[in-house]
């Protein structure tokens, strides 16, 4: 019954601030509710589970090192994070951090769908290494383990700045290659980021996470006190034809070291895994073939096996691949033992393959291999290798199986009846 | 039989104190002892033209507020109270009242036809008082109805029209309504004061009129009655019908193409030379036309496909006309315009539908705007520099930035130096033109800006100037500031080009907030507000040191206030509106500042003088709880975390308070918010305010009177709570989760249709998930048993939402993070009842194959803990 309004708003803003800083309040409010719902339910998915009965670890170095583990429970498997993991020292440590990073298996022949199940990004050249960031610090650790940096970073608790009050238990794990030149930690996949495990996410999720996540905290920055080095994540592509020539050609602030290939659906696997796979040539890469102390190619090509029991040589593959035996007494003589990891130059004979599996090879027994060297090589990387000196696999031929699966993708033609 | 109560009515009108509170008492007595009967005897009163008018209007307002009330408890009361009456005594009333219609005096009828209105309003919807539309039907067409009968009825049946919905009536029942109503308007039959009451009450029949509307040769009658009516002689009776047109344009849009020429026509011809009321409807019509096209233009997306309501462009067709008639009106400028909040007049009208149309068509109305523009700017006459001015802001929303940019890149020096023009309503307008340019054409963020490094300086100098000008005009220029900071928001974490001249800027500000001349405008506001913004879009790690020494300066302030001397409930308001300002900078600044570990300490430092200050300031308003100073403490309390406890004991009862502001829902809301980021900051330490926090909340949930949009956040505090205190939760979770249910039920029984509920629904569902998911979480590892009772209404919670094709993104998420919740903390024990519930694969798989990244990391995670759940053994 009221007359009818017709004022409208004149030479006015149509909301006011004080209604924007309601909106304000709430979002943020939704924004902390859901985090703090968010880190509630991440306490338990983000452990790592270790096997605490494995071999490799000391259990008293490991019951000291972590007084919350109870020491009745060694033949059980318990939950373990990566903060208990870093109050680890020396050996341990070093093993367990190695453990953590996924290997690519070297791409001996191309695997089916590449364009639509895989990605493609140029891989930085550097040092591997694994990035946590907890507790006010953070550490790098190549693939032996050992430390790269010790530094405070923008990352989530990476570094210990005045009056910082986040959670405590908010810790990140990235998958990087540290680039000497311009002393950058280009990211090429994301392990945890801010209590949140991505362990068991696929790689297409992952990738998704680190580009958005990453930039936010202010890690990509330049550095300055309260953050050492910048970190970058690296580009990647779906692998068709424009994709795999972006990263095969495309001009990158870093120096490449060969090309990484990641299938959409795997998970972070720890260990080798044939669902992420590296690929060189000469062209993206200084390192195709394998260097020597001196970074000379020697005239043959050198694998790093596994001694075992018996004396057999194992690759380090999951399950291993068995290349050879030594006798006992060589064994005995060269005071080897299980768990040795020993050089060798592939002879003459070269490697005999039968239906494209391993037969045979032609090994000389050069010495045991340098102690900073955590693993044997991989079945993949011999092979590789292997190919390199011989009959490569060319990025035509993976731009030709691209190609052809294309023509496959193509709908049949189908005639439509009236 | 009725009771005499004039010498009480009329008593209680009295001037004397003494007498008045006693007849009211008497009053009272009498309704609440036998409400029938007080009733009867108001409609008695009312009825009877041999009593004063004095008894008989407050007669009416009596019996008006004993079947309606704003309040929806008591409106609810109110209607049980009125259908407990005796069916023999109600129909004597509305008898009565239905004579009434017929009474010589024409305060008595309008009244009356009020209290029928309220009355069908009940009893309608109810089918219980079916004869009422035939016996006003019978008035209108029974041989010698006087005219006065006739007008009062037509009023009647506006009222009836508006009070209640279309679907109360057989379509019979509407037809007759709505031919007695249009033949009301026959000019050959009819008085004046018949056919402006049936006029008026065609415009609250029009939305009943859908069926009608869809016959076109009903419409057609219709409609050619209306623009008859349009043309009346006298300037009321065509004001109402011009209402009825504008109603007509945004409820019948679809349909209106073949009058568009006379429609046309009728408003020309009524803005160029009709009376200014009438003129001001007929300029109404086409906003509305304008409001219409540009909702159709909004929501018209592609994939909607056939679905999309239809476009007319009937702007575009116009437009070279309308455009002329609009630039016209823009010469007829009064006086003071810019100094009255209330004046509306054809100018302004005009200008503000010039700006929808310019929101509608785009970059064709340029090049009609531009030669007025040209021609008029520099005229020697204010009235065309004005209008030039204006019509130029105008059209600065709708066209692309590359049809606007050449021209605003050469008018910008221009206006710069009209800010200095000779005439006040110049400058206003060209301030707020300034504020219109930095709001459309200035956002370097996405890539354009007609600011460069270069004209910055000048633009900052000559505003800076100008903010010392008339208040009005300071005002604009406030809006101007806020829009140029607003454009450097997010102008990268290096570097704002803006910081150089934030101290200066910010100097600014404080004066004109502080000026004396400007009590009148809403100078100190605006200049609060856009101080507020300029803090905000600042870039912290240049303005960190500058935003800290305007703390202290704003702290000083708010302390100022506490000292104002307080004489009148005027000087209370104005204290209390000032410290709202304050109090929004401090939040503003608070939370800037703890958005950065480097500049956090600053607000550590300060946080004890900070909280005394608005504690003080609650201290100041006795009755209410200031809610400004409320927001800013949510903000405080995320700052300072755990630390924040010692504030607890002072600042308990004012949350308390907060929580029983039922009337001022807004304050009640924002507590519950705060209470929210306390349990956040202080964890476990919040346990012993819970039994009171979590008492309120009940018993607030429980209560009729609670405003509903209250309720979710509610439901959102019990998981606020529940995480924070964890296992001790147990001694609410009974009461609470029963609460939660009950709410559930009710959104499950929700009209669907209806879109602003819709809204509300989406809205108690998630936050009753995010009760859930913050009680199982804190209950986690402890005594997650408990939640086992819960668990299968849960589950079926979630999978009716699961099959409610209307739920938002936001309300799957927090089911789904309940569901995954549930898995995670009761574990093993709801394997089998998972079993049960095979919709959640479905579910999530829809949840993992949606765009929204967050709701698949969600989904991802509870297929984890459903997974896990699944293989345990």
């Amino acid at each position: 019954m009221a007359p009818h309004e017709i004022r409208r708003p004149f030479k006015r803003r149509p909301i006011s601030d004080q209604q924007k800083r309601r909106e304000l309040s709430l979002l943020r409010q939704t924004q902390h509710r859901s985090d703090a719902q968010q880190r509630a339910r991440n306490l338990a998915s983000s452990v790592i589970s270790l096997q605490s009965s494995s071999p490799d670890v000391d259990p008293e170095i490991l019951s000291e090192a972590v007084p919350e583990l109870d020491e009745g429970t060694e033949s059980e498997s318990s939950n373990f994070d990566v903060r208990q993991a870093s109050r680890l020292r020396g050996p341990e440590a070093r093993k367990w951090f190695a453990r953590q990073l996924m290997l690519p298996e070297w791409m001996i022949d191309v695997p089916d769908n590449l364009s639509q199940d895989w990605y493609v990004l140029a891989r930085p050249a550097g040092k591997r290494c694994f990035v946590v960031s907890s507790d006010g610090t953070t550490v790098s650790r190549v693939r032996n383990g050992s430390i790269l940096h010790h530094f405070p970073s923008a990352l989530p608790g990476g570094a210990r700045k005045k009056g910082a009050s986040g959670p405590a238990n908010s810790y990140s794990i990235l998958d990087c290659i540290f680039h000497e030149s311009d002393q950058t930690y280009y990211v090429i996949d994301m392990v945890c980021w801010r209590g949140y495990s991505l362990y068991e996410c696929t790689a297409e999720f992952r990738f998704f996470w680190m580009q958005s996540k990453l930039a936010e905290t202010g890690a990509c920055d330049p550095p300055s006190f309260y953050h050492k080095f910048r970190f970058s994540a690296v580009p990647f592509y779906n692998c068709d034809q424009s994709g795999l020539h972006s990263a095969y050609t495309g001009s990158l602030p870093y120096v490449k070291d060969g090309l990484l290939f990641y299938n959409k659906h795997a998970h972070y696997h720890t260990g080798n895994t044939p669902l992420v796979l590296i690929w060189k040539d000469e062209s993206c890469s200084q390192y195709v073939i394998d260097t020597d102390n001196n970074g000379e190619v020697p005239n043959q090509q050198h694998i790093v096996l596994e001694l075992q029991e018996e004396g057999k040589l194992v690759t380090s593959d999951d399950p291993p691949v068995p290349f050879s035996c030594l006798n006992a007494d060589f064994v005995k003589q060269s005071g080897l033992s299980s768990g040795s990891l020993i050089r060798f130059a592939i002879g003459d004979g070269g490697l005999k393959c039968v239906d494209g599996r391993f037969e045979k090879a032609d090994l000389q027994y050069t010495g045991v291999s340098n102690r900073a060297r955590a693993f044997a090589d991989s079945y993949s990387k011999i092979m590789f290798q292997y190919m390199a000196r011989h009959s490569p696999l060319k990025v035509e031929d993976l731009a030709s199986t691209i190609s052809h699966e294309n023509q496959q993708d193509k709908p049949p033609e189908v005639e439509m009846s009236d | 039989m009725a009771m005499e109560i004039t010498q009480f009515l009329l008593a209680a009108q009295s001037a004397d104190a003494r007498v008045r509170t006693e007849a009211e008492a008497s009053l009272r007595q009498f309704q609440e002892q036998n409400l029938p009967l007080f009733l009867l005897s108001l409609s008695f009163e009312l009825e009877n033209n041999d009593k004063p008018a004095e008894s008989r209007r407050l007669a009416g307002i009596l019996l008006k507020n004993s079947l309606d009330a704003k309040d929806s408890a008591r409106k609810d009361h109110l209607v049980k109270q009125w259908f407990a009456i005796d069916v023999a005594l109600k129909s004597q009333i509305k008898e009565l009242l239905l004579r009434t219609l017929g009474s010589s005096a024409l305060e008595a009828r309008h009244t009356s036809a009020q209290v029928i209105a309220k009355v069908a309003s009940i009893e309608i919807p109810q089918k219980q008082w079916p004869e009422l539309v035939g016996s006003l039907l019978n008035n209108m067409t029974q041989q010698g109805s006087p005219a006065h009968l006739k007008q009062s009825t037509l009023e009647t049946l506006g009222y009836v029209c508006e009070e209640i919905s279309h679907h109360d009536l057989v379509q019979n029942e509407v037809n007759s309504v709505l031919t007695a109503v249009v033949q009301g308007m026959n000019q050959s039959e009819n008085t004046a004061e018949v056919r402006l009451a049936a006029t008026k009450a065609l415009l609250n029949a029009l939305d009943f009129s859908q069926t009608n509307f869809e016959n076109e040769m009903e419409r057609n009658y219709i409609m050619k009655m209306v623009c008859e009516t349009a043309c009346s002689k006298e300037a009321e009776i065509r004001q109402a019908a011009f209402e009825c047109l504008v109603s007509i344009a945004s409820t019948y849009y679809e349909v209106l193409e073949q009058y568009m020429p006379t429609l046309f026509e009728l408003t020309s011809n009524a803005v160029k030379g009709d009376e200014e009321s009438v003129a001001l409807q007929a300029i109404e019509f086409w906003s509305s036309i304008c409001d219409e096209e540009i909702d159709r233009q909004e929501y018209d997306s592609p994939d909607s496909g056939d679905s999309s309501p239809s476009h007319s462009c009937f702007i575009e067709k116009a437009l070279p006309h309308l455009v002329q008639m609009l630039l016209e009106t823009l010469l007829k400028q009064e006086e003071d315009q810019d100094h009255d909040d209330d004046v509306w007049n054809i100018s302004m009208a005009g200008g503000t539908c010039l700006g929808l149309v310019a929101r509608t068509v785009g970059d064709s109305i340029v090049p009609l705007v531009m030669p007025f523009v040209e021609k008029n700017i520099s005229s020697p006459d204010w009235r065309s520099r004005e209008a030039a001015t204006y019509a130029f802001g105008s059209i600065l929303e709708g066209p692309t930035i590359d049809k606007l940019a050449p021209m605003v890149a050469a008018g910008l020096e221009f206006l710069l130096n009209a800010t200095k023009d000779g005439n006040n309503h110049v400058r206003d307008t060209t301030a707020w033109t300034l504020s219109r340019i930095f709001e459309f054409l200035h956002s370097p963020d996405s890539g354009f800006s007609v600011i460069s490094p270069e004209n910055l300086p000048r633009i900052v100098s000559v505003l800076l100037e100008s903010i010392k000008d008339v208040p009005n005009v300071a005002e604009k220029v406030c809006g101007a500031i806020y829009n140029l900071a607003q454009g450097y928001e997010d102008s990268g974490a290096n570097s704002s080009l803006l910081s150089p001249y934030l101290t200066e800027i910010i100097t600014h500000l404080l004066a004109a907030a502080e000026r004396t001349d400007g009590a009148e405008s809403k100078l100190r506001g605006a200049a609060y507000e856009t101080l507020n913004e300029v803090v905000r879009c600042s870039n912290l790690s240049e303005a960190s040191s500058i935003i800290a020494h305007l703390l202290p300066a704003i702290m000083k302030k708010l302390a100022e206030t506490m000292d104002l001397p307080i004489i009148s409930t005027d000087d209370r308001e104005k204290q209390a509106e000032l410290q709202a300002s304050l109090c929004g900078v401090l939040q503003v600044i608070i939370q800037k500042l703890s958005g950065r570990e480097d500049t956090k300490p600053i607000i550590m430092q300060n946080a004890d003088d900070i909280m005394r200050l608005f504690l003080r300031v609650f201290g100041c308003h006795s009755s209410s709880v200031h809610e400004e100073a409320m927001l800013a403490i949510g903000a405080l309390a995320y700052a300072t975390g755990a630390e924040f406890v010692k504030y607890m004991p002072e600042l308990f009862k004012y949350l308390q308070m907060g929580l029983q502001n039922f009337e001022e829902y807004q304050v009640c809301s924002i507590t519950v918010g705060v209470i929210g980021d306390i349990c956040r900051a202080l964890d476990e330490k919040i346990l012993p305010f819970c039994d009171q926090i979590m008492g309120l909340l009940i018993q607030n949930l429980q209560s009729g009177a609670l405003h509903r949009s209250v309720k979710p956040p509610m439901f959102s505090c019990f998981g606020d709570i529940a995480l924070a205190i964890g296992a001790h939760f147990e001694r609410y979770v009974a009461p609470a989760v029963q609460i939660m249910q009950g709410a559930a039920q009710v959104c499950a029984q929700m009209d669907t249709l209806d879109e602003e509920l819709m809204d509300y629904a989406n809205q108690l569902r998630r936050s009753i998930f995010e009760a859930y998911s913050g009680i199982l979480q804190g209950f986690k590892d402890t005594k997650a048993e408990l939640m086992m009772p819960y668990a299968q209404h849960l589950l079926q919670f979630v999978e009716l939402v699961s099959k409610d094709p209307l739920r938002d993104e936001s309300v799957t998420k927090a089911a789904v993070a309940a569901m995954g919740d549930l898995a995670d903390v009761v574990g093993e024990n709801t394997k089998q009842l998972f079993n049960n519930f095979t919709f959640f694969g479905e579910f999530l798989n829809e949840c993992l194959e949606s765009e929204d990244e967050d709701l698949k990391v969600t989904a991802r995670w509870t297929q984890g803990m459903i997974a896990r759940l699944m293989h345990s053994s």
